[in-house]
């Protein structure tokens, strides 16, 4: 079972690395192929994040890819709130919670697939024309 | 360009909306940040993605204390789970560069609505 925890971590972690949201992997992977109940994989996944966020943040804001006047204006007030959702939760049951969450995850992927296909659609057109 | 106090309004009420997904989910305040930084606040996309993970670090830190401290925590698994996500972490930025992010976007895409649909519908 080790084995099986350490490659789902390592499936969250590739996608995170890939910047495009290793925790909404990770949760779902936790809670549906190793049971570990929804509370337990939300807090794995907050806690594994910080370490490997701290690394890139340092690497971005040497290649000044970091804007700190958002760090004011978005992360306090974001912060705040987070700790009250954190709290809310503790009055949420775990299979609710887990519901909840898998509304959350159909909106991100939905999401998610139609700016891809927008994308892709965009980069195939820049090379017809280009060809033109 | 976006009046400075209308800026201001979406920049607290979108940080607001990403700090309550990010508690209450325990995650996927990134994806809804970067749109935020990239579509509402017209920031290039490299600027939207690294700037995200600025915003993202002290919810993430203060949601952590706070599940840590209700007791939703559990040492070992989080440990070996974490060492996974570290290795992958690594070899997804190095993928970054190599694979087509289009497609691997919209496998990772399909997945997630896959898997909501277990979880919310099943």
């Amino acid at each position: 079972m080790i084995v099986v925890y350490i490659l789902v971590g390592i499936a969250g972690g590739i996608i995170g690395g890939m910047g495009m949201g290793g925790g909404t992997l990770l949760i779902p992977l936790l809670t549906i192929f190793c049971d570990v109940p929804q509370h337990i994989a939300q807090s794995i996944n907050l806690i594994a994040f910080v370490p490997m966020s701290v690394v890139a943040i340092i690497i971005h804001a040497k290649n000044k890819l970091i804007k700190g006047e958002y760090f004011w204006w978005i992360a306090l007030p974001a912060t705040a709130v987070g700790v009250l959702a954190s709290l809310v939760i503790r009055n949420v049951d775990g299979e609710a919670l887990s519901k909840y969450f898998g509304f959350f995850l159909i909106a991100l992927g939905v999401y998610q697939l139609v700016s891809a296909i927008i994308r892709i659609r965009k980069k195939s057109k820049n090379k017809k024309e280009k060809v033109k | 360009m976006m009046k400075k106090w209308i800026k201001k309004i979406v920049m607290v009420a979108g940080g607001l909306f990403v700090g309550f997904a990010n508690g209450f989910f325990g995650g996927g305040g990134g994806m809804l940040c970067v749109p935020l930084l990239d579509k509402a606040l017209s920031e290039q996309t490299k600027v939207a993605h690294a700037t995200a993970m600025l915003i993202i670090l002290p919810i993430s830190i203060a949601s952590a204390i706070t599940y840590v401290a209700s007791g939703y925590f559990d040492l070992k698994l989080t440990l070996i789970v974490g060492g996974g996500v570290i290795v992958g972490g690594i070899v997804g930025a190095m993928l970054l560069k190599k694979l087509n992010s289009g497609v691997v976007a919209i496998i990772f895409a399909v997945l997630m609505v896959a898997a909501g649909v277990k979880l919310a519908l099943l």
